[in-house]
């Protein structure tokens, strides 16, 4: 064991026990941050804080919420709602939240394509940003189905009937999940254990994972410019901060994304405060009938560009039949955006602004999927049918030439 | 090779057998753990009586919480080999529920249209538009008189089911 003196105050106390002070450099003061970077490399901060908010208003409703099929809807619409002092404030500050997560996730995810984050070296911090993702939308969806309304159950219907598009075992890994022939109280109750615990959980552990893949590379740039974090860290610690590329996380660099967060909490409250209706779904405010379907139903908004990516193919495609080409879709649009490090076939890291014919596929992108978004939304008869179909088609052909693309780029550099 | 070096590889293969055999069997605790109650299984049985049933507008049961549509067909509607034959009448049986996705088709004119993605039955339950992969499934019945007991299966189950089957 190593040799302990005789402590002055506390923090040596702690300090010889947990070694603070190095931990604190490593982890804060010493943790080095480029200078080049905008607002939109907050979102990591923005997004750190939303989910403390969901945990702890979380909390408060789990107090009170009761995960059975007799009591879940009136424990929500009723108890919370009515009685618990503040109940109304915790369920709209999580149901908002919920929603707000995946606005950030989304230009968080989206800067990072924009300017290459997701390339050479930088894989790991992309692919765990992915899971962060996937089990953020399922926890997303567990969580949407707790209410027990029309929407919530019947949104837990169609995405579990999902599962009996696996081969074979389909239909008995339908009834496996359910824990019933029917969406039943057995799914509420597994499902709920899913979103207060072992999805949560999961999420804290990618968290921690998404930070530390970040240790290593570091964090890109505007410029994507490469250079060495440990040289200019030298210097900013012998003082030439001016020369120096990098500023410390604490406090310098986290003084602007505290800034950020700032203007981001005023817009979440405004919106906890004056339209949290936005993320509340009127038809889940009628009590589950498994006898009676809404007459249109939809996900939340940010599942619809891949719920439209699912329905897009509403006819048979060379004898495959419309169901089974719209899942085989629908499981291309989750997987394929993991797989973007590798079909970026340019060698070099750089802003989409520098890569003239990236800089058109990121937009046409970006423009496919507000389509498919709003197009979700609509019910899928005549021309939307039609609209969703050509964008669901767009959608994967924009991630079929994405390696040609990214070559001709390089190409015209002469990078290649 | 040293006697320690066995003993070593020794003792981490037996761990490793022992190992292998618990989370094998965990694991499939922990799928039985997620298989309905017996509770549910045994629940899954109901009795419709067909005699009071009107011709020319279905009805809906509900069978392990399900729907499941019964259409005493009319003279005018089209017979197919999937007709349950009861003395003069002819009946279709069927799981209420979309086989696209699993939304409550709703019987208007003289199909059920699927208000979630368009999808169309005719009135023997046959897709004829939309995304639907196959015709709205059979639930196992059996025929007891005027009585269908919904949850066993019996000859006419056997026979419409193959049929349905080969229509997909
Ligand atoms: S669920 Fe009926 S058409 Fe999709």
């Amino acid at each position: 064991m190593a040799k302990f003196e005789k402590a002055n105050s506390v923090g040596e106390w702690l300090d010889q026990r947990l070694n603070l002070t190095t931990f604190n450099k490593v982890m804060m003061t010493e943790y080095w941050i480029p200078k080049d970077i905008n607002f939109l490399w907050a979102m990591g901060v923005l997004l750190a804080t939303t989910f403390g908010i969901l945990i702890i208003s979380g909390i408060f409703l789990m107090m009170y919420y009761k995960p059975d099929i007799g009591l879940a809807f009136d424990s929500v619409n009723y108890t919370i709602m009515q009685e618990v002092a503040f109940g109304w404030l915790f369920r709209h500050m999580h149901g908002v939240a919920a929603s707000v997560v995946f606005l950030i996730i989304y230009i968080h995810m989206f800067t990072g394509i924009y300017y290459g984050s997701y390339k050479q070296g930088r894989e790991m911090i992309w692919i765990s940003g992915m899971l962060l993702f996937m089990t953020f939308s399922a926890a997303g969806f567990s969580g949407y189905m707790l209410p027990w309304g029309q929407m919530s159950y019947w949104a837990a219907m169609v995405i579990t009937n999902l599962f009996g598009g696996v081969p074979v075992i389909g239909d008995a890994l339908v009834v496996w999940i359910r824990g019933d022939f029917n969406v039943a109280d057995a799914t509420l109750t597994r499902f709920f254990m899913l979103h207060v615990f072992l999805l949560p959980i999961t999420i804290m552990g990618i968290i921690g994972l998404h930070f530390y893949t970040l240790r290593v590379p570091h964090v890109n740039n505007q410029n994507s410019e490469e250079f060495d974090f440990d040289e200019e860290a030298e210097k900013y610690l012998a003082g030439n901060k001016r020369e120096s590329k990098v500023i410390p996380f604490w406090p310098v660099f986290i003084s602007k994304d505290l800034a950020v967060l700032g203007i981001f909490l005023i817009f979440y409250f405004y919106l906890v405060f004056f339209h949290y209706d936005f993320a509340m779904d009127p038809v889940n405010f009628d009590p589950a009938n498994n006898m009676v379907t809404p007459a249109h139903i939809y996900p939340e908004w940010y599942f619809l560009w891949s719920y439209e990516v699912l329905r897009g193919f509403f006819f048979d495609i060379a004898g495959v039949k419309a169901f089974d080409v719209g899942l085989i879709a629908f499981a291309f649009a989750n997987v394929i955006f993991l797989l973007l490090p590798w079909l970026d076939r340019d060698p070099a890291i750089l802003p989409a602004h520098k890569r003239p014919i990236f800089f058109i596929w990121f937009w046409i992108l970006m423009a496919d999927l507000i389509v498919l978004t709003v197009y979700g939304k609509l019910p899928p008869t005549g021309t939307n049918a039609w609209v969703g179909f050509f964008a669901a088609v767009a959608f994967i052909l924009l991630f079929l030439v994405l390696p040609i693309v990214t070559k001709i780029d390089a190409k015209k550099r002469g990078a290649l | 090779m040293s006697n320690k070096t066995n003993r070593r590889d020794f003792l981490g293969y037996s761990f490793a057998a022992v190992a292998a055999v618990g989370g094998a069997a965990s694991l499939v605790g922990m799928k039985q753990a997620w298989d309905p109650l017996p509770s549910v299984l045994s629940g899954g049985f109901t009795t419709v009586d067909l005699a009071p049933i009107k011709a020319g507008t279905p009805e809906t049961f509900v069978w392990r919480g399900k729907p499941v549509f019964v259409l005493k067909k009319s003279a005018e509607m089209d017979k197919s080999e999937r007709d349950l034959i009861i003395g003069e009448d002819r009946f279709i049986v069927a799981i209420g529920l979309c086989t696209h996705l699993g939304c409550i088709p709703a019987w208007k004119d003289s199909m059920w249209k699927c208000a979630c993605h368009g999808g169309e039955y005719n009135s023997s339950a046959k897709q004829t538009f939309g995304p639907p992969p196959r015709p709205l499934d059979v639930p196992p019945f059996k025929v007891d008189g005027t009585k269908l007991v919904l949850g066993e299966t019996g000859p006419e189950y056997n026979a419409i089911s193959a049929f349905v089957a080969t229509q997909a």
